[in-house]
């Protein structure tokens, strides 16, 4: 998995958003999947700004298949109430 | 502080025994540690004796024989420097015997040496100026006729400072300095008797030689022969204040020896807990640009960047920066703007700019520049240990027995502290070095590393894990320490995790490189060798894994059981002298001072309470997210203090398009920095010479920062920005940084026995400084965890996704090298630039030749984010598919280079792993030539109409 950089070497928000979510899942998926996803949404909570995570629960909708399942999983958790 | 110089016993402390001795010196009873000199032990109770080669800051010598003493029942004349106390001893220090020896040593010494006292540049500041009058010396009976060695022509190739042969006594005290405070060994004795004489390296000239100017050979010299060039233009100081080195994390305290306003020298300060009385070249010297002609000094605003700047009073800029803030507010939201601390400045001023982001924009859009150095080690450290710092104070290295140094090249970036580990290297610790490129450290004079485990970048992790298989599945874990001080259910899991197949020496040297064998002994090595402390810098943290890489580290010195004592520990080797300070004042957006989160409601009351208004409870933008907000256009107005983000942070194509996105950046600053070519308003910042305050090191060594000289811009950085945060409508009122340190002390737990008045007493204090430790905390951990019990965390090796192939087969990482500091914004504007003046390209010497390049060859380094050029430099240091170079000049933009990738849990960039090709190129860029145009276009300030 790469990031995809424009021709300018800058890339868009949104795949960069993606990108994190991903790598966070992967840095932590050796914890086992349902730990995994509890500790990648207490992450994302944690660190990231209203508005992002608003963007990567868009993003999980807009393109289902770009996230991996604990990254997909742990953005779920953090859009339940 | 008049001027009076630091006391000098004239030989080191006693090594401790525990033991003491009783004597008579000059009839008077005295009582001292076993092992203390005679000399030592009669100027700690007031005599000083007559001395030439023996200082306090090295060890005896005996060679100048002017310290000569009686001894009743002893025969001859001992020399007192080289003589230990003994029980029941009766000293003489002055006889009519003594006085006459020791005039026929000075007369002997005087005849060889220019009598031209007056017009010498150390005249009054003279220790053979003084000991002649010391001991009386009134004729010189031997006459100037015969062969003298007066005359010999000065070396002043050094821009700092000259050397003159004339005027030396060959005490060998600036050998011996550079040899046991340096340890560089870049100074000797040439010759024999009267032909002795003082040669650098291979009698070469200083600034060739392997000096490093440090200025302990010339702080060490008793004459005039090494002396500071600006002493010989400006004149002696007539007085002296001890401040803060403002340069990299060790906090070296200097005394600042002033004339008037005029700054004579920095002359590093014996009792600095820190540094102990060593320097280096950019502390001891390189503070020139605080008088550089680019200051800029008057405040400026434009509309447009395309503009050229408009010089305006400080009346104007500071309504014209609150006005834009609260304009794009209005129109773009609260969110919609954010700032960035500086780890440069002090921890006032950096407390006030994020209280400006958090009271005064009402949001925690906040940064500072630890994001793209050290944040890992707040996370990786906080999550393990329960504390984002180091464990241990820099005295600690001295009780290692065992030194792990991975991903820092301490004798490069912080070189004092450097010099210490080698001491203690010297005195029989081993060493075990963790870096892709040969740092000095592995092999130098007196010092080689047992391991030198040279592993390819990016992979840190699983050379750590395999470490940890090593140290677990042959059960060199410390399992008494494990169950009281840890989480004995997650050391198991990481016990099971780590003994697997997979992560064994042998599985993992097709990541690394590294031969298993080697990586089996280092980690034996690091577990049984005794006090086992481990170092890393920034080859640790700014990589995709770097947060990973510190929880491994920890992972291994739980194991262990190194923590909690001295001569062990994890140790963060800070880059910036304030990092640490920076982020203990709250400069990261989802933590307030003293590390808390913002969602925690018990802080954010306090501080409401404080502040008087209601705080935002989400966590704010990162520097790499407000950038990535701005060309999303949601993001339109950046306050930054101190930091030059377009040059030091990653990929500058996507920090410029970040920048040329928002209306309003307002840069406080020295100099018209890259950044300031997108900026609106430019503030002028103070140096550190201009301003009170404290910066916190690397060791949570809080310690002044003393004002010796008027701001030149007017205003010191922290009452700028109280000016704007009262054009916000703030209404503060601090009258001194003292009061910002009280309020400080009063919100941040760690902090609260820190004032003015204790750190003026103590010299500084280690935080914690509180209640439960009233004078500071230099070891932690030592009774338990901050968190409770230390927290094993699994971490599973992750490669990097900037993978190499045919296009780009090369892996890039950068670094800093001694004389230059960070982009250089401060060194490029002294005579530092003799040693450094451009970035070069290490490459190794097959690398260039598949390539055609040879040495000095301008060459194109290309990533996949950009592309520049700079010249070449083929040297074994690298290994063979890795290059190296440094970021210091704006010219090379290396991070024109450096991609997007970053941390995984702190966005810390990635720039120690960088795929890149390297070919043969005709000189600058395109693109290189285009910004140095436009950097041009951008610096234009428009003359100042005359006035009516």
């Amino acid at each position: 998995m790469t990031i995809a950089h424009d021709e300018d070497g800058v890339m868009s928000t949104g795949d960069r958003l993606i990108y994190m979510a991903n790598q966070i899942a992967r840095n932590m998926a050796s914890e086992g999947r349902e730990r995994a996803e509890v500790m990648v949404a207490d992450h994302i909570r944690s660190f990231w700004d209203p508005a992002m995570r608003a963007r990567i629960g868009q993003l999980a909708a807009e393109r289902p298949g770009a996230l991996l399942p604990i990254a997909a999983a742990a953005i779920a958790r953090i859009a339940q109430p | 502080m008049g001027f009076t110089r630091e006391t000098d016993h004239g030989t080191p402390p006693a090594i401790a025994t525990g033991r003491n001795i009783t004597l008579t010196i000059d009839g008077e009873s005295v009582t001292l540690p076993e092992g203390t000199s005679i000399m030592r032990a009669a100027s700690l109770t007031g005599t000083a004796i007559p001395k030439l080669c023996a200082s306090d800051n090295l060890e005896s010598f005996g060679s100048c024989r002017l310290c000569l003493v009686e001894v009743e029942g002893r025969a001859g004349y001992p020399a007192s420097c080289t003589t230990p106390i003994a029980e029941g001893m009766t000293v003489h220090t002055q006889t009519d015997r003594l006085k006459q020896l020791r005039r026929g040593v000075m007369e002997l010494y005087i005849s060889d040496h220019p009598l031209d006292c007056l017009t010498c540049a150390a005249n009054g500041d003279c220790e053979l100026q003084d000991q002649a009058g010391a001991v009386g010396l009134r004729d010189v009976r031997y006459g100037y006729d015969g062969a003298t060695n007066m005359g010999q022509p000065k070396d002043q190739s050094n821009p700092y400072f000259d050397f003159d042969p004339s005027k030396c006594i060959v005490c060998s005290r600036c050998v011996r300095a550079c040899d046991e405070v340096q340890g560089t060994y870049a100074l000797t004795i040439e010759g024999m008797g009267f032909g002795s004489k003082i040669a650098a390296s291979q009698n070469d000239a200083f600034l060739s030689s392997e000096c490093v100017s440090c200025g302990a050979c010339v702080q060490a010299c008793p004459t005039a022969s090494l002396i500071e060039k600006k002493v010989v233009e400006t004149g002696t100081p007539d007085r002296a204040v001890v401040t803060t080195c403002a340069y990299c994390g060790v906090g070296c305290t200097f005394r600042a020896e002033m004339r008037g306003e005029e700054l004579v020298r920095m002359v590093p300060w014996k009792d600095g807990k820190a540094n102990r009385g060593h320097s280096c070249v950019k502390g001891r010297f390189a503070w020139g640009y605080a008088q550089h002609q680019d200051r800029i000094l008057n405040p400026m605003i434009r509309a447009s960047v395309t503009e050229p700047w408009r010089e305006v009073s400080w009346d104007e800029a500071i309504a014209y920066t609150a006005n834009e803030f609260r304009r794009i507010q209005a129109q773009y939201g609260r969110l919609s703007v954010g700032g960035i601390t500086s780890s440069r400045c002090t921890n006032e001023e950096t407390f006030l700019v994020q209280k400006m982001i958090r009271q005064g924009f009402g949001n925690n859009n906040v940064d500072t520049c630890a994001r793209v150095c050290h944040s890992p080690t707040g996370y990786g450290l906080k999550t393990t240990f329960g504390t984002s710092a180091g464990t241990q104070d820099f005295d600690s290295v001295m009780h290692a027995d065992v030194i792990l140094v991975i991903g820092a090249n301490p004798t490069d970036a912080h070189p004092v502290f450097g010099s210490r580990m080698k001491k203690r290297l010297r005195q029989g610790a081993k060493l075990i070095v963790i870096d892709p490129r040969q740092i000095d450290l592995v092999k130098s004079p007196h010092v080689e590393a047992e391991h030198h485990l040279p592993l390819r970048p990016g992979t840190n992790v699983a050379l750590l894990t395999a470490m940890a298989h090593v140290v677990v599945t042959e059960k060199l874990y410390d399992e008494a320490f494990i169950r009281e001080r840890c989480d004995w259910d997650e050391f198991q899991d990481w016990a099971d995790f780590v003994s697997e197949a997979a992560r064994s020496p042998e599985a993992i040297e097709p990541l690394t490189g590294v031969r298993p064998a080697d990586v089996r002994a280092a980690a034996r090595l690091y577990a049984t060798g005794g006090n086992a402390a481990i170092y890393y810098g920034l080859g640790v943290t700014e990589h995709s894994q770097g947060s990973s890489t510190v929880m491994a580290i920890a992972n291994l010195a739980m194991a262990t059981g190194n923590i909690g004592r001295e001569g062990v520990g994890v140790n963060p080797l800070r880059g910036q002298n304030n990092v640490q300070g920076a982020c203990d004042m709250g400069s990261f957006p989802h933590e307030f001072s003293g590390y808390r989160h913002v969602s925690d409601d018990g802080a954010r009351a306090m501080f409401e309470s404080a502040w008087g208004v209601k705080l935002d409870h989400e966590p704010g933008l990162r520097i790499p997210n407000m950038l990535d907000a701005a060309t999303d256009g949601t993001f339109k107005g950046l306050f930054i203090q101190g930091e030059d983000i377009l040059q030091s942070d990653p990929n500058t194509r996507h920090v410029a398009a970040g920048l040329a996105a928002m209306e309003c950046v307002v840069v406080q600053d020295l100099f018209l920095n890259e950044t300031a070519n997108y900026a609106h308003v430019f503030l002028p910042g103070s140096t550190f010479l201009e301003k009170d305050g404290t910066f916190t090191n690397a060791e949570r060594r809080i310690q002044r920062v003393r004002k010796v000289m008027a701001p030149l811009n007017g205003h010191a950085d922290w009452e700028i920005v109280q000016l704007v945060a009262n054009a916000l409508g703030l209404g503060w009122d601090y009258a001194h940084p003292s009061e910002i340190m009280d309020e400080i002390a009063a919100l941040t737990p760690t902090f609260t026995g820190v004032h003015y008045d204790r750190l003026d007493a103590e010299g500084s204090l280690q935080w914690p400084a509180n209640d439960a430790a009233p004078d500071g905390t230099p070891t932690m951990h030592i009774d338990g965890f901050v968190r409770g019990k230390g927290k094993f965390v699994v971490t599973d090796y992750v490669p990097t996704d900037e993978k190499t192939g045919p296009r780009f087969p090369l892996l890039l990482t950068t670094g800093r090298i001694l004389s230059h500091y960070n982009v250089g914004a401060q060194t490029r504007r002294t005579a530092n630039t003799a040693w450094h003046p451009e970035d070069r390209l290490e490459i190794h010497p097959n690398d260039a030749e598949n390539r055609g390049v040879k040495e000095g060859d301008w060459v194109s380094l290309r990533s996949r984010a950009g592309e520049t050029t700079l010249r070449a430099l083929i040297t074994e240091r690298v290994a063979p598919g890795v290059v190296y170079t440094t970021f210091h000049h704006p010219d090379t933009q290396a991070n024109v280079i450096t991609t997007d990738y970053s941390d995984w849990a702190t966005n810390c960039p990635e720039y120690k792993v960088t795929a890149v090709q390297v070919g043969l190129s005709n000189g600058p860029s395109d693109w290189q030539e285009d910004y140095a145009d436009h950097a041009r276009q951008s610096r234009r300030i428009l003359p100042v109409e005359a006035a009516e």
